[in-house]
């Protein structure tokens, strides 16, 4: 073991490895309101994602990503935790998770609201690494914001 | 293991390594650094750090302009900086040695003034302007602007699988129509070394300009700008061990004279009045404003620092050392080079792949332990693109690196592997 081998254990905690040998939802699904491409030009990270609502329930989120394991477990943990939410509430869990990500390692994060995604907390305290963990849910809010338009539109 | 020490790298390695203060500082948990990035910019010696803190302490004042003793001071080692970048390049004359912001500054000057340029440096529809698909972003995009706005047409020359420029087609590419061709010299992500004078003799039999990216190259070899049969070659400070924020576009007079002003403003004018002015003979014709007066100075003494090394010297360092690295990686398991194994062909950047762990991923392990590479696209995603890869890890090693910083960087990627749980 080396000094190093127990911060990289707080950055890859095993459910984040899980998510990113086993990622969940993954892949490109009809029907969608709203799809978005977003990248990381400073890395070349990129993932296309769309969101099916129904009502104001987020009925599916779908995606199609390349990039590192933290960016693509970031994206299975995140469709794991809103699919089946009503907007409002997914919304909440994003501003959660984006307190966590931007708090420099300093927030307690709230198992409760979070659940898988508190495996995260580790990389807050990687800097050249919050943009990772953020990309799926940057493109998810987009997204969701683009297809509630649509909703009221109607 | 016993220690490499093989003939070619620099004698005196560890008095080198004791002019760069850096190099001795540990990083979190107490690990040693091993900085195996100068491709992305490089560490500076001592004596850059003290020339700049000297000239700011004593000497400062505005070049040119200031009539009083500080100001002929801070004027005479301005200059003083150009004639020692005009003889570390073999400039026929200092005044072809103009300074801009960087290599990417320098680039955009030459597309833009060519997008205003009249006579036989104009370009409109039915010209070409040709590049290469192994450029950096820099050497990219200011010609896709030049060629959108001129009507012109962009072109490029192709990869082999190696990692070579394809120049099976080259007779295709280099035609009447082709008004400038624009490459690297040294790719900074495949490490090739292309055959600028070859291109170059091509090119001007159609009368083309040539305009080289030697961003790499002026680093790590010898660089003569004259025997490049270039018109025009640019650099940047920051990786030959100088400040950055300070490039290098050297040019041929009789090009630079027919290319009109890039920024307008002071010091690059002859006389001013309201309707109309004329303008500075080069090089103040391109350097309006007041220049990075400290950072052109710290860049005089980075060239003196190498020059007094020898350029050959450095580059037979790096050709061991990198010759050292890709013996190494090749025991990595899954472990792919992208771009010319024959240390020969390449400089001292080293890009690869390794399956099952992605580059970022590779360098967060990697910087656990002290080791700082450089992972992504490295500005070069054509260049990805054509091996069909996303992203890539790269180390890049300098006159500072030791055979022990590669032996780290290849233990480092073993235990990478483990850690990851790669085809255990």
């Amino acid at each position: 073991m080396t000094a190093g081998s127990s911060e990289l254990d707080s950055l890859y905690q095993e459910i984040i490895l899980d998510h990113y040998k086993n990622p969940l939802n993954k892949g490109l699904r009809q029907p969608f309101e709203a799809e978005v491409h977003h990248v990381n030009p400073t890395c070349g990270d990129e993932v296309t994602l769309r969101v099916h609502l129904d009502g104001d329930t987020v009925s599916d989120v779908s995606y199609d990503a390349v990039g590192c394991s933290i960016s693509q477990a970031a994206a299975s943990v995140l469709t794991d935790l809103v699919i089946g939410k009503r907007v409002t509430e997914a919304m909440s869990i994003h501003q959660e998770f984006l307190a966590l990500m931007q708090g420099k390692g300093q927030v307690e994060p709230d198992e409760e609201v979070l659940e898988d995604a508190v495996a995260f907390a580790g990389v807050a305290k990687f800097p050249a690494r919050v943009k990772c963990a953020l990309l799926a849910w940057m493109a998810w809010k987009d997204a969701t914001l683009t297809a509630a338009e649509k909703e009221t539109d109607r | 293991m016993t220690p490499f020490t093989g003939p070619g790298l620099l004698p005196d390695l560890d008095v080198i390594r004791k002019d760069f203060p850096i190099l001795g500082r540990t990083l979190a948990n107490g690990q040693p650094l091993v900085y195996l990035d100068s491709a992305n910019t490089s560490q500076k010696p001592q004596i850059v750090i003290d020339t700049m803190v000297d000239h700011l302490e004593r000497h400062n004042a505005n070049i040119s302009r200031a009539m009083h003793q500080l100001g002929a001071e801070s004027t005479e080692a301005f200059e003083g900086a150009r004639d020692k970048v005009a003889s570390f390049l073999n400039a026929p004359s200092r005044d072809e040695v103009i300074f801009t912001k960087n290599i990417t500054e320098g680039l955009n000057l030459v597309a833009n003034t060519l997008a205003w340029a009249e006579g036989d440096l104009a370009l409109g529809p039915g010209d070409e302007v040709l590049i290469t698909e192994m450029e950096h972003h820099s050497n990219i995009v200011p010609w896709q602007l030049l060629t959108q706005r001129t009507g012109a047409t962009l072109r490029w020359i192709g990869l082999t699988d190696v990692g070579q420029l394809d120049l099976s087609r080259l007779d295709e590419l280099i035609t009447e129509r082709t008004k400038v061709v624009s490459l690297t010299w040294v790719s900074n992500m495949l490490g090739t070394i292309n055959p600028v004078r070859e291109i170059a003799d091509r090119a001007h039999q159609v009368g083309a300009l040539v305009v080289v990216d030697a961003a790499q190259a002026v680093p790590q070899m010898p660089v003569d700008v004259v025997a490049s049969g270039a018109d025009i070659v640019g650099f940047t400070g920051h990786k030959v061990v100088g400040p950055t924020g300070i490039g290098v576009l050297w040019g041929k007079k009789s090009v630079l004279d027919r290319l009109p002003p890039f920024h307008g403003g002071g010091e690059m004018i002859e006389t001013v009045t309201m309707e109309r002015s004329t303008y500075a003979p080069i090089p103040y014709k391109f350097e309006a404003g007041t220049p990075p007066i400290v950072e052109a100075i710290g860049l005089g003494a980075a060239v003196d620092y190498l020059a007094h090394i020898g350029m050959e010297h450095v580059h037979r360092h790096e050709q061991t050392i990198t010759a050292y690295a890709l013996e190494g990686l090749q025991t990595v398991p899954g472990l792919s080079v992208l771009g010319p194994l024959d240390v020969r062909l390449r400089g001292g950047a080293i890009s690869f792949e390794i399956e099952g762990v992605h580059p970022h991923d590779v360098a967060t392990v990697l910087d656990t332990r002290g080791i700082a590479v450089r992972a992504g696209h490295h500005c070069a995603k054509p260049a990805h693109a054509r091996f069909g890869v996303q992203s890539s890890t790269r180390m890049s090693s300098y006159l500072y690196t030791t055979p022990a910083e590669i032996d780290a960087l290849v233990e480092g990627l073993h235990y990478t592997r483990d850690y990851f749980k790669v085809g255990a």
